[in-house]
């Protein structure tokens, strides 16, 4: 099992929440995972519902069996003056390029810097020793940004490594690199059953394939229990009205005559099937999408009650189920 | 800034009822909550007059990932190009087969006219005379954004022809425009000021840039622009330009103390690429943030409406209000909110409770206690306690009804309607969670237009299926005037 997991996936696939159950699942017995954000959206905040998280490594959530998940907020500006202080011992010169908006320029418009002090922040935690020389986490989880954006966030070190050729950023660089391109890491894409997050996924694959970033699995997500099987549905095209009326008034819905309140049911019951039907062909053409990607493939329920701290845990432990931590 | 919800409403009055047939704002929720299948917001947004309105020119739909920003644009695009307007829609990010569909798959950075397009007025404005101006036949045209393409337009525009070789072929040049932080949007800015600029469509659509956040499009410009043209800039370009003069040897001291700095941390080369960009960038066009602030006031214009697109979901509509905040301090012209993929059934009386009931008898029909019309329900089925009926095998002629017992819950049509019952269900919960997640948005902002777009189960990739989602943006409105 690598260890660092990048979660990414398209905007509204999950992928925090994602991200947040693996290192949920991870941290069961007795391990200790690192959940970093890297995005500034406080999203591991919201899910765990707890306060805004600083640019520091806090305790979130308990797993089962003693283990402990922690979680940084990473904030590129917080990490430049981190790097600064690290390797020039430049506090106070670090105040005065504050000033100057060179801070906000490195942190922000130029280009990758920003990404390279995310990527290295989170490798450092991924490298880092106790003085027992244990390593601090058993696992980091990233909630990366989104699926048409990973490549280039994650290889961002190799040009940056071009661009500047030689100092401590291009050293940095590469050594991000390192750990980036080896089964240390492995990129998890979250999708839904839907065209646009499959495409989506099948170009992050290839995108991620070509910079030579290892794929780790396809987690689809939100997937709709089924509730009308292929025998169902064939029969939603055969059966008669009034036989479905019966067996409504049978089921104590009213009469079954016409008129009756079981009768008027069953043309809307039957155009809801008709939609689950169209939905269900098109999940199954985008299953068979996914199944050509030839990559391990993880499912997680859609929680019917929305997303909370106890339906994290319930996705934690289908992750465990199906061997996915 | 504050936000003013007092101003941020009469905003959206003014620009809802600017239109033909006056705004349907305000409507009450009673005649929606009558509809049942309707998330009833306090204010319901009428889209048409908006389109229809000479005076809006430019329709910004921004929201957060994943919502349908996109497909909400396009389908804006059309509706006003088949009720008469000639309209240009700025795509940042569309699903392949939506672009192909549209004819912009090739990326060259200009529009093109969308072919397939039909005059639907007398179909769909009936009395309405304002709007396009006698009978002129709407257009739709779009495009699709190359940031890179349109960062180097914005070079060669205005730099002669040497200074723009020397900027393009500029390592850090390249970096930049390729689409590092906060470029994407600023050329989607940088594209929506150009096309305004040539005057040559009524109406403007633009799709925002799917952003790390939502907000990203409105700060880019003034962050890159700032940046272009601030100090540290001018302290990057400094040491050429003050090079010879004595009396600011001392500032030189201190500034390639700096400049040292930043060589150390970026790398000698990195530091020279920036300040050979800068200085070429510096000579040729003074005033990026003059652009940007031109941009930005764009967007602060009468003539601009932004739309908020959203899902019933929490996250989005948590995005959503935080964006209808800030757009509120800025003084940004917003005129609704669009509420896509909203669950609806035609069955709301049938509560999940009742047909999650009714599909255990089904499943287990020992249970069934009464059959033929009169309804017999039992509020909480009890599948060990009570005996075997007769009456279950009357009340269903199921076409394959075999032998009598244990088989009789196999019965193919019981089982379908008891799966029939279990998805209405499941339809009625989501029905309620959608409705609890969007009264926490109006709670939090009754001042907001809803419009609200029925799921599809499908994808649209067609005119077709965009017209169709055109005339449901629409019709979020007329069905609260027309109950059915």
């Amino acid at each position: 099992m690598s260890r660092l997991q990048v979660v990414s996936g398209k905007g509204g696939t999950g992928k925090t929440t994602v991200a947040a159950a693996l290192a949920l699942a991870l941290a069961t017995e007795g391990k200790r995972t690192l959940l970093v954000e890297v995005e500034g959206r406080q999203g591991i905040a919201q899910l765990f519902e707890t306060e805004a998280l600083p640019y520091e490594e806090r305790k979130i959530a308990v797993a089962p069996g003693g283990g402990e998940v922690y979680a940084l907020a990473i904030d590129p500006e917080l990490a430049l003056l981190d790097y600064l202080q690290m390797f020039y011992k430049l506090g106070g010169a670090g105040r005065a390029l504050k000033k100057l908006g060179a801070i906000d320029f490195a942190t922000t418009i130029a280009p990758g810097i920003r990404d390279v002090l995310l990527t290295g922040k989170a490798c450092e935690a991924v490298r880092r020793k106790d003085k027992k020389g244990h390593f601090a986490y058993d696992y980091v989880v990233m909630d990366a940004p989104p699926t048409g954006r990973i490549t280039r966030f994650l290889n961002v070190n190799d040009e940056v490594a071009g661009l500047a050729k030689i100092g401590p950023i291009h050293n940095q660089a590469q050594a991000v690199m390192r750990v980036l391109k080896s089964p240390e890491t492995a990129v998890h894409l979250v999708t839904l059953l839907e065209e646009m997050p499959v495409q989506e996924t099948a170009d992050g694959i290839a995108e991620l394939r070509a910079a030579r970033l290892p794929v780790g699995r396809v987690i689809v997500n939100m997937v709709r229990p089924q509730v009308l099987d292929a025998a169902d549905l064939e029969l939603v095209g055969a059966v008669t009205r009034s036989s479905v009326a019966q067996a409504l008034s049978a089921a104590g819905l009213g009469g079954a005559r016409r008129g009756g309140n079981a009768e008027k049911l069953v043309d809307p019951l039957l155009r809801q099937a008709a939609e689950y039907a169209e939905r269900y062909a098109l999940e199954q053409e985008q299953r068979a999408v996914l199944g050509e990607l030839g990559l391990p493939l993880g499912e997680l329920p859609l929680l019917t009650e929305g997303m909370d701290l106890a339906g994290l845990y319930e996705l934690a432990t289908e992750l465990r189920k199906q061997g996915l931590s | 800034m504050s936000p003013d919800p007092a101003e941020a409403q009469r905003t959206a009055e003014g620009q809802g009822s600017a239109g033909g047939r006056g705004s349907a704002a305000g409507r009450g929720s009673a005649e929606a909550r009558e509809q049942g299948r309707r998330l009833s917001p306090a204010r319901v947004l009428d889209v048409d007059p908006l389109l229809d309105d000479p005076k809006t020119r430019i329709v910004v739909c921004c929201g957060s990932g994943g919502v349908g920003k996109t497909t909400t644009a396009a389908a804006l695009g059309l509706r006003a190009a088949e009720r008469g307007r000639k309209v240009v829609v700025l795509t940042i990010d569309p699903a392949r087969r939506l672009a192909q569909s549209m004819g912009i798959d090739s990326l060259d950075n200009v529009p093109r006219r969308v072919k397939g397009t039909e005059d639907r007025r007398e179909a769909s404005r009936g009395d309405s005379g304002k709007g396009g101006g006698g009978r002129r036949e709407g257009e739709l045209h779009a495009m699709m954004l190359d940031m890179k393409r349109t960062f180097d337009e914005v070079v060669e525009a205005h730099a002669d022809p040497e200074r723009a070789a020397a900027i393009l072929a500029n390592p850090f040049y390249q970096s930049l425009s390729a689409g590092f932080a906060g470029t994407q949007e600023y050329m989607a800015m940088e594209k929506l000021g150009q096309l305004r600029a040539k005057d040559e469509w009524d109406l403007i659509v633009v799709d925002t840039p799917p952003s790390r956040s939502a907000l990203d499009f409105l700060d880019a410009p003034k962050r890159l622009g700032s940046f272009l043209d601030g100090r540290l800039i001018r302290l990057l370009t400094a040491p050429a330009k003050l090079g010879g003069r004595a009396g600011m040897a001392f500032l030189n001291v201190g500034m390639s103390m700096m400049t040292g700095t930043l060589g150390k941390l970026l790398g000698g080369q990195l530091l020279k690429d920036v300040q050979t960009f800068v200085a070429a960038m510096d000579t040729t066009f003074g005033g990026f943030r003059t652009r940007a602030d031109a941009t930005y006031k764009l967007l602060q214009a009468p003539g601009t409406a932004f739309l908020v697109v959203a899902a019933p979901e929490r996250d989005a509509l948590r995005e959503a209000a935080y964006f209808v905040e800030r757009l509120a301090a800025e003084k940004m012209p917003l005129v609704g909110l669009v509420l896509n993929r909203v669950h609806g059934s035609d069955a709301v009386r049938l509560s999940a409770e009742r047909a999650l009931a009714a599909a255990e008898n089904l499943e287990d029909p020992r249970i069934v206690d009464q059959g033929g019309g009169k309804a017999g329900l039992r509020n909480s089925p009890d599948p060990y306690g009570s005996s075997r009926s007769p009456a279950s095998e009357a009340a269903s002629d199921a076409p394959a009804s075999e032998e009598g017992s244990p088989a009789d819950a196999e019965r193919p049509v019981d089982r379908l309607t008891a799966g029939l019952l279990r998805l209405h269900a499941d339809r009625m919960q989501l029905l309620a969670r959608e409705q609890r997640t969007c009264d926490r948005f109006t709670a939090r902002h009754p001042e907001v237009a809803v419009v609200e777009v029925p799921a599809l189960p499908g994808d649209v990739h067609d005119l077709t299926g965009l017209r169709d989602i055109g005339a449901r943006l629409a019709a979020g409105a007329t069905e609260h005037t027309e109950p059915t």
